[in-house]
């Protein structure tokens, strides 16, 4: 069962933001000031057994329905709303709410009201257009990682602290193994204490060798050395972890910077990947992660990690549409198989709650 | 931290105090920007809705915007609305006490992977060690991760805490039971258990932390939130909230760079207070949290708020105004510089002072070291009283003989009261220069308008937004230290640090 069926599956069960959060939306509407409905007469009739209905049983705020324990509501008929700016607005929210980002809501709230301002709208017309929407945004950036004819690809692995690189790391490794490459594995996080320890575990289930050094080494010589043995021994691949660092520390940007430069020394074309891993349920400060990563590192592209809790990684979609760099894969679990292939359209279903 | 949400607010308070009345439009489009800015910042979304229908209910009623300076009035809302957001009502005291008084004492540690738990874990046992002089045992139940144990047996060594050997094979529940057995036979004080990272909604991780709950019984229970975390930290900390039961919250990597919205959605959601930060790797880069500092920094005004309301208690406004007169036509004897003196002493001294300007507050520290005690400005008052009349009214009468008689009269020696006679008339100079300036001067948004007329509270209006851009503009007519009682005190302060202060000096 791939993750984005469990993913929908459990959306559609109860934790969905946006699913959820537009039928609210749809149902908020009738409670909506009147003369967004006395514009479109004929509808007022609809519209009065809908409020009837609502009446019986006051319901709690858009917030704290979203938030809230989700009561099981089975709608017959499925509401309509006059797509008017207050429903706009709170369309904006819906997609604030999963981290997409002020402009980039604004952006794509503004795209599917036109054409249909105005008009009334389902729930699930909506779910399909944002949908659409966000998987027309994602779908320029959904690579997977490239591999080269160069012997060994240097594949750099970067992030802030505790976004999981190390997992990633061990899970493309097994992965490339799985796959036929000869794949070797730098323990560039000299760092954090047990770090070297943890990737050896994972280099140990994948199969794969780790070149190591003591805890405190220089990460640079480190990762100089590990491509010496790395073209020494004919590997395909090279991961070189590396210390997670926040990007604001100008210290710990050089010292990245200074790993890349070195690297240069043994190979002029490597890095051939440089990866920034990023945790989902990080906010918009992955946008500043991305760019200062990109221009201290020049990373060529993304990994997501943690899709598998309630964080539904919108920020990714703020990403694509401002710095467009490619997806390469996403973490869904702690298990050595789950990284998986970006799908765009499955993402923005997933994210969305869009049931076709 | 902070700096991004900082930055967009004072652009949008800027805009407001500039304008001197208000309507209610005005605020409303203010607050829509406000918002914005709280979810640029990653404030989770019911909180940033919630915060700005409370600032609004108080902030469009008529008795802000007929008020003289209705910007400010506005600015004050949002200020106190966010310390209430980061502190909670009626308890601000409550602080970063742990409860941990009854040995042996569980504090469990519980959060996300990659939260910063265990790093954490390590840095708060240091802590407790080192300041509250406790006996430590740390535990890691991580048995997912791996290395994880070896990774807090590391730190613990490097801390020199005590950890709970490690038994492979062992579930979390029999890990907790052995610390705590471990715990109360070796007479430790507390003991903390280091939870392994689990997604909240992964049922089976959940049931287990529940289970080593009920097994430990901890007297603290700390959810450990990254601090750079998006919308999604509200479901997170419900989530633990409901399942464990947090008893409070330390927020990592608050060094990073300056969003910290979770920071505002923390407490909201889980009613819990913020007990510590941490910022930075190092392992003793934890450090308290304090509501009102955060919420003062957040808005990029020190604590400006507090520095206006005691200016405005402390200033009697007409003496003042008859001051700044003299000033204007360059007149400046010794019982003016004693006012300032005085004045800036009530104001709470130098640190005080210093410590609620915007922008200020990495310069603080470095003041500390270049020895500017509040002692220096108590001393120079005391000087200038064992001055005759005549010499307060002329201070070009003092001569060696009378420097002589002042400084035994006042316990200090002869190159002190130089010290401040050459203050006094660098400022002397200065006064004379700005009063040819004019308008132009410093004096203008300064005193005269601070406290006369309509300007009412009206130094933190042009404060926030304005204040690094005049002092760079007043650093040419103000020579390196003239600030009044701490004539040439800063050594290896930034250069434009003097010139920045003798403008505050004058401006009171």
């Amino acid at each position: 069962m791939s993750f984005f069926s469990r993913l929908k599956e459990r959306l559609l069960k109860s934790s969905s933001k946006i699913d959820e959060g537009v039928d609210a939306l749809m149902e908020s509407g009738d409670e909506g000031p009147v003369d967004a409905i006395a514009e479109t007469p004929g509808t007022a009739a609809s519209t009065e057994t809908a409020r009837s209905a609502e009446s019986a049983e006051p319901q709690p705020g858009l917030a704290s329905r979203m938030l809230g324990a989700v009561t099981g509501r089975s709608p017959a008929v499925e509401k309509q709303r006059v797509l008017d700016d207050e429903m706009l607005e709170e369309l904006e929210e819906l997609l604030i709410s999963t981290d997409l980002g002020v402009d980039t809501a604004t952006r794509i709230a503004a795209n599917i009201a036109e054409g249909r301002f105005g008009r009334r709208v389902g729930g699930s017309e909506i779910k399909r257009v944002l949908a659409d929407e966000v998987a027309r945004v994602l779908e320029p950036v959904a690579k997977p990682l490239p591999l080269y004819a160069k012997k060994p690809q240097v594949v750099l692995v970067v992030g802030v602290n505790g976004s999981g690189k190390t997992t990633t790391i061990g899970k493309i490794a097994s992965q490339l193994k799985g796959a036929g490459k000869s794949v070797m594995i730098a323990a560039g996080d000299t760092f954090r204490a047990a770090a070297v320890e943890q990737l050896s575990v994972w280099g140990e289930r994948a199969g794969v060798p780790v070149f190591k050094l003591p805890q405190g080494s220089d990460p640079a010589s480190l990762a100089f050395d590990a491509l010496a043995k790395a073209q020494e021994d004919g590997a395909d691949v090279l991961l070189i972890d590396t210390a997670g660092r926040l990007q604001n520390r100008q210290d710990l940007m050089e010292e990245l910077a200074k790993i890349v430069r070195v690297i240069r020394k043994r190979d002029e074309t490597a890095p051939h990947n440089t990866l920034l891993v990023l945790d989902a349920t990080t906010g918009q400060n992955a946008i500043s992660q991305v760019e200062v990563f990109r221009k201290i590192a020049d990373v060529t592209g993304l990994v997501m990690t943690k899709l598998d809790g309630t964080a539904r990684g919108g920020v990714l979609v703020a990403l694509a549409d401002k710095v467009g760099l490619p997806i390469h894969a996403i973490g869904v679990g702690e298990g050595i198989e789950d990284l998986q292939p970006f799908d765009p359209a499955e993402f923005a279903k997933a994210l969305t709650g869009s049931t076709d | 931290m902070f700096e991004a949400l900082s930055d967009r607010l004072s652009g949008v308070f800027d805009k407001l105090t500039k304008q001197g009345a208000l309507t209610e439009a005005d605020v409303q489009a203010a607050l829509r920007e406000v918002r914005t800015a709280l979810l640029e910042a990653d404030v989770a979304l019911p909180v940033a809705r919630d915060f700005i229908g409370r600032v609004k209910s108080q902030a469009v009623g008529a008795a802000v915007l007929k008020s003289v300076t209705p910007g400010q009035m506005v600015i004050k809302i949002v200020h106190d609305e966010l310390k209430t957001t980061l502190a909670g009502e009626g308890d601000a005291d409550e602080g970063p006490k742990l409860k941990i008084d009854s040995p042996p004492a569980p504090v469990m540690m519980v959060g996300l992977q990659g939260s910063g738990k265990t790093t954490t874990t390590a840095k708060l046992a240091k802590r407790l060690k080192e300041r509250d002089g406790k006996k430590i045992l740390m535990a890691s139940l991580d048995t997912n991760r791996p290395a994880a144990m070896e990774q807090l047996q590391i730190l613990g060594a490097q801390v020199g805490v005590d950890t709970l050997p490690i038994v492979p094979g062992q579930t979390p529940v029999q890990i907790a039971k052995r610390a705590k057995q471990q715990a109360s036979l070796g007479g430790y004080d507390v003991y903390m258990l280091d939870t392994a990272g689990r997604l909240h909604v992964n049922e089976e991780l959940m049931a287990e932390v529940e289970a080593v709950r009920d097994e430990a019984k901890p007297h603290e229970t700390l959810l450990v939130v990254d601090s750079l975390t998006g919308q999604d930290a509200v479901n997170v900390a419900k989530e633990f909230n409901e399942r464990v039961g947090v008893s409070g919250v330390v927020l990592t990597r608050m060094d990073g760079d300056g969003r910290g919205g979770a920071a505002l959605s923390m407490r909201a959601v889980t009613g819990k207070p913020i007990k510590f930060v941490g910022v930075g790797e190092k392992i003793d880069q934890l450090e308290e949290f304090h509501a009102e500092r955060v919420a003062g920094r957040i808005l990029g005004m020190g604590d400006i708020v507090t520095l206006v309301e005691k200016a405005a208690e402390t200033m009697e406004r007409e003496a003042a105004e008859r001051q700044a007169k003299r000033m204007m036509k360059g007149r400046f004897d010794m019982n003016d510089l004693r006012q300032q003196l005085e004045q800036m002493m009530k104001l709470g001294g130098m640190s005080g002072v210093m410590g609620m300007l915007p922008g200020m507050g990495k310069l603080t520290k470095q003041l500390e070291g270049a020895n500017m005690d509040d002692k220096v400005l108590k001393r120079q008052v005391a000087i200038i009283q064992s001055m005759t009349k005549d010499e307060r009214r002329k201070p070009e009468l003092l001569q060696a003989s009378r420097k002589k008689r002042i400084a035994a009269g006042s316990g200090v020696e002869v190159p002190e009261v130089n010290k401040l006679i050459k203050m006094h008339r660098q400022m002397q100079d200065m006064m004379k220069k700005m009063g040819k300036m004019g308008k132009k001067g410093l004096m203008r948004g300064g005193l005269a308008q601070m406290l006369g007329g309509k300007g009412g509270l009206g130094p933190s209006g042009p404060m926030p937004g304005q204040a690094p851009g005049q002092m760079p503009g007043q650093a040419p007519v103000a020579p390196p230290g003239g600030f009044p009682g701490l004539p040439g005190a800063a050594p290896g302060l930034p250069p434009n640090l003097p010139g920045g202060l003798s403008g505050l000096g004058k401006k009171k």
